[in-house]
């Protein structure tokens, strides 16, 4: 494998000016076109914050209510926009709580840089108030960290995180800044950053592994894609679209691939995974090449690895080395990023229909659409299934919406039931699912795209997880719409007790307040509905309400998620009840 | 079939930076794995550091591992090794009694023989050092235990590759 080295380039000097670390932060991040970023204040990060209300009118800061809640407002604008998120937060448990979301968008690959306070450096290792090692706790959960204690380091660091952040394949990036150096002055200029001697954020593409690719897709008669967010991070859409239209190929998603060529495309064939359609599950075990482009066979994908498309040949198309052979051995693998890989693709395929091989995916859609689907969005038993809200959420929304979501049950009926017209419309928790990721999400989702809606799915679980930043949604007067699948359980785990622990409903059963006068607390207009005539209208109200808005749905109590493959089952073992 | 166990020198080549040593047997620990031997040290090239892990895995774990470890951003190059592809060494030193010198002959023998040296004497006691390969060193340690040993330190392994490491053309290569 050829590694291809990044040169430096020389920059013009530029003039400087005396200023303190703390206006270096404000004016590094202007620098990197941030405009808006997500934190709480406190001791160690005050001098920042002193900057922040003088470049008030340059950079948007917006407080919530908790720094978990940050991140994931980080983690929002950054998944919606592409853009790098941007979190802040006070030394000590500003830090800590900045954790969950860290590790969130380390496991799914979110362009975020959290910048941490610190104490003074003498106090470092003293057991100061406020003192702990964040650079040491973060370090398993981050693309790269860094622990500044002196101001004229500030704009190379912050240069390098930015740079770090969003090259190759992204990820979180911390930057932990002592307090006597966001007070120290010094001569600052910025530069960005061109280059890292020891990183190699995109592989250099190997054309003759291309060939090898081309020549296995133009001889297969059973070929199967499963691709994953590297399109979309990638900006690969009309390229991978180009590709599978030309060879015509069934293609599935992961979790975050999702939108990145639409639901209704008829080469989509729905997603794979532990929740995932019927058709790509079960037929991952019948194709005879199977494409994984910009994925990285995570268990829920691949159900027990032993069995999964052993009879098939497996290209994989990948922007990290360490993900080629990880979890599923390839015949050829195709290094660099999907925009330039596909491309380079295109016009070595062969065009093809394989019209045979699609009848097989229709023809068990029609059985899970039988058995489960039909049951799910048109039900004609008493109780509202999640299923036929998320129907009428989406039809409502021509799917167009952005829907952010939970994790759990609602999660998986919203990724199995809504149409995503549009790229960048799945904003979920996939690789570590956080509980409490939807509500902060949709923050950072709608203020990077105001101009798109944007619906925040939750369960009763998740949403009490993270439910104080309907304060942030209430200060900043931020128009998502919020819609809480209301169970009274832990509905996914109580899916689990009951088909793997005899029904055992240890702890899963919830007791909830009156969330309807929660929102009203916030001044968040609100409604509830709990029976199957009145979800038309109130979804309509919801959508064509101009401001936030609050939505309760209560739903059956003990409905499930099918089709479902168990832990350690084989994909083609999938259960359709 | 579970698969072999094998003794690997990893050799990481690295910017000299707070935190890396953190980050890089973070990888290990993620996945349960006891690392046998850590040496850190400056490397045949300015500013870049080397770090050599002894670690004992099957070879497909040592592959995914070395992947993981050269996704860190300021890990410039990583590579493994089995026995047979290095040259490799450790050292040890014991400190022990001054009077066993003269009292036990037979000690002079064993310094001899394993090709160990003699650091310093005083009135109190005496530091022998010797290098050499793992069972070299155990040797030693079980012949002078029988006269008490005060303190025994060995260090982690070293070692050299006999193939070449490409690392020094893929710098130049950044800085031309």
């Amino acid at each position: 494998m050829d590694t291809k080295t990044i040169k430096k380039e020389t920059n013009t000097p530029q003039t400087t000016e005396r200023i303190s670390g703390s206006e270096a932060i404000i004016k590094c991040l202007l620098a990197e076109g941030v405009d808006v970023l997500y934190g709480y204040p406190g001791g160690a990060i005050m001098p920042v914050y002193d900057e922040l209300y003088k470049y008030q009118d340059k950079i948007h800061h917006v407080l919530t209510r908790h720094e978990q809640g940050a991140t994931h407002s980080a983690q929002g604008y950054a998944r919606i926009s592409g853009k790098v998120g941007v979190a802040i937060a006070t030394s000590g448990p500003g830090a800590t709580n900045l954790i969950t979301g860290i590790a969130d968008a380390q496991i799914d690959s979110t362009p975020m840089v959290c910048i941490t306070g610190q104490v003074a450096s003498h106090l470092l290792g003293s057991d100061a108030f406020q003192e702990t090692d964040i650079v040491g706790i973060s370090t398993p959960v981050t693309k790269w960290n860094c622990q500044v204690t002196k101001a004229s380091e500030i704009p190379e660091v912050m240069a390098k995180a930015f740079y770090i952040a969003k090259s190759g394949r992204p990820g979180p990036v911390l930057v932990d800044i002592t307090k006597d150096a966001q007070f120290e002055e010094f001569d600052f200029k910025y530069e960005k950053c061109k280059g890292v001697r020891s990183y190699i954020p995109i592989p250099k593409l190997n054309h003759s592994e291309v060939d090898a690719a081309a020549k296995l897709i133009n001889a297969a008669k059973k070929p199967m894609i499963v691709w994953g967010q590297g399109v979309s991070l990638g900006q690969a859409e009309a390229e991978f679209k180009a590709v599978v239209e030309k060879a015509g190929i069934p293609s599935a998603w992961t979790i975050l691939g999702a939108g990145a060529i639409p639901t209704s495309h008829p080469l989509n064939i729905g997603m794979v995974g532990m929740h995932g359609n019927y058709a790509p599950n079960v037929l991952t075990n019948d194709c005879d090449l199977l494409i994984a482009i910009g994925m990285r066979f995570d268990d829920r994908v691949t159900g027990s690895l032993s069995t999964y498309a052993k009879q098939a040949k497996v290209i994989h198309f990948e922007i990290d080395p360490a993900e080629i052979d990880k979890n599923v051995k390839t015949d050829v693998a195709v290094l660099g990023d999907a925009k330039e890989s596909l491309a380079a693709l295109l016009p070595l395929l062969e065009e093809k229909t394989h019209p045979e091989w699609h009848q097989k995916f229709k023809d068990l859609y029609a059985i899970e659409y039988e058995k489960v689907i039909k049951n799910d969005i048109y039900p004609t038993k008493e109780g509202l299934t999640m299923g036929e809200v998320l129907k009428e959420i989406n039809s409502q929304t021509k799917g167009d919406a952005a829907i952010v979501t939970d994790v759990g049950q609602h999660q998986m009926i919203a990724c199995r039931y809504a149409n995503f017209n549009k790229t960048r419309s799945n904003i979920t928790s996939g690789g570590l699912g956080t509980m409490g990721f939807g509500l902060p999400a949709a923050i950072g989702a709608k203020m990077a795209a105001p101009d798109r809606e944007v619906i925040s799915i939750s369960g009763d679980g998740g949403y009490q997880m993270t439910i104080q930043e309907l304060g942030t949604i209430f200060q900043q007067k931020v128009p998502v719409k919020i819609v809480v699948l209301n169970n009274e359980f832990l509905g996914m785990v109580r899916q689990w007790q009951q088909l793997f622990f005899d029904k055992r409903y240890a702890s899963t059963e919830m007791t909830n307040p009156d969330f309807v006068a929660i929102a009203k607390g916030y001044f968040i207009e609100a409604e509830k509905v709990t029976k199957r005539e009145d979800l038309k209208d109130a979804v309509a109200k919801m959508i064509n309400t101009d401001g936030p808005y609050f939505l309760e749905v209560c739903v059956e109590k003990e409905g499930n998620v099918f089709p479902m493959i168990p832990t350690g089952a084989s994909v083609s073992d999938v259960r359709l009840e | 079939m579970e698969a072999e166990n094998n003794i690997y020198t990893v050799s990481v080549y690295t910017e000299n930076n707070i935190g890396l040593l953190n980050r890089i047997s973070a990888i290990f620990q993620r996945r349960h794995i006891n690392i046998e031997s850590i040496n850190s040290s400056v490397s045949e090239i300015e500013g870049v550091s080397k770090f050599t892990i002894v670690v004992n895995i099957t070879e497909d774990q040592m592959k995914k591992i070395i992947g993981q470890i050269e996704k860190q951003v300021e890990v410039i190059k990583a590579y493994f090794h089995t026995d047979e592809d290095t040259i490799y060494q450790e050292s040890c030193i014991f400190k022990m009694k001054s009077d066993l010198l003269f009292e036990e002959r037979q000690i002079q023998n064993i310094i001899k023989e394993s090709n160990a040296r003699i650091v310093t004497v005083n009135r109190d006691f005496f530091v022998i050092e010797k290098s050499g390969r793992k069972e070299e060193i155990e040797l030693l340690y079980r012949e002078l235990s029988a006269f008490g040993i005060m303190q025994f330190t060995r260090s982690g392994r070293i070692a050299v590759t006999k193939d070449e490491m490409k690392i020094s053309t893929m710098l130049e290569a950044f800085q031309a």
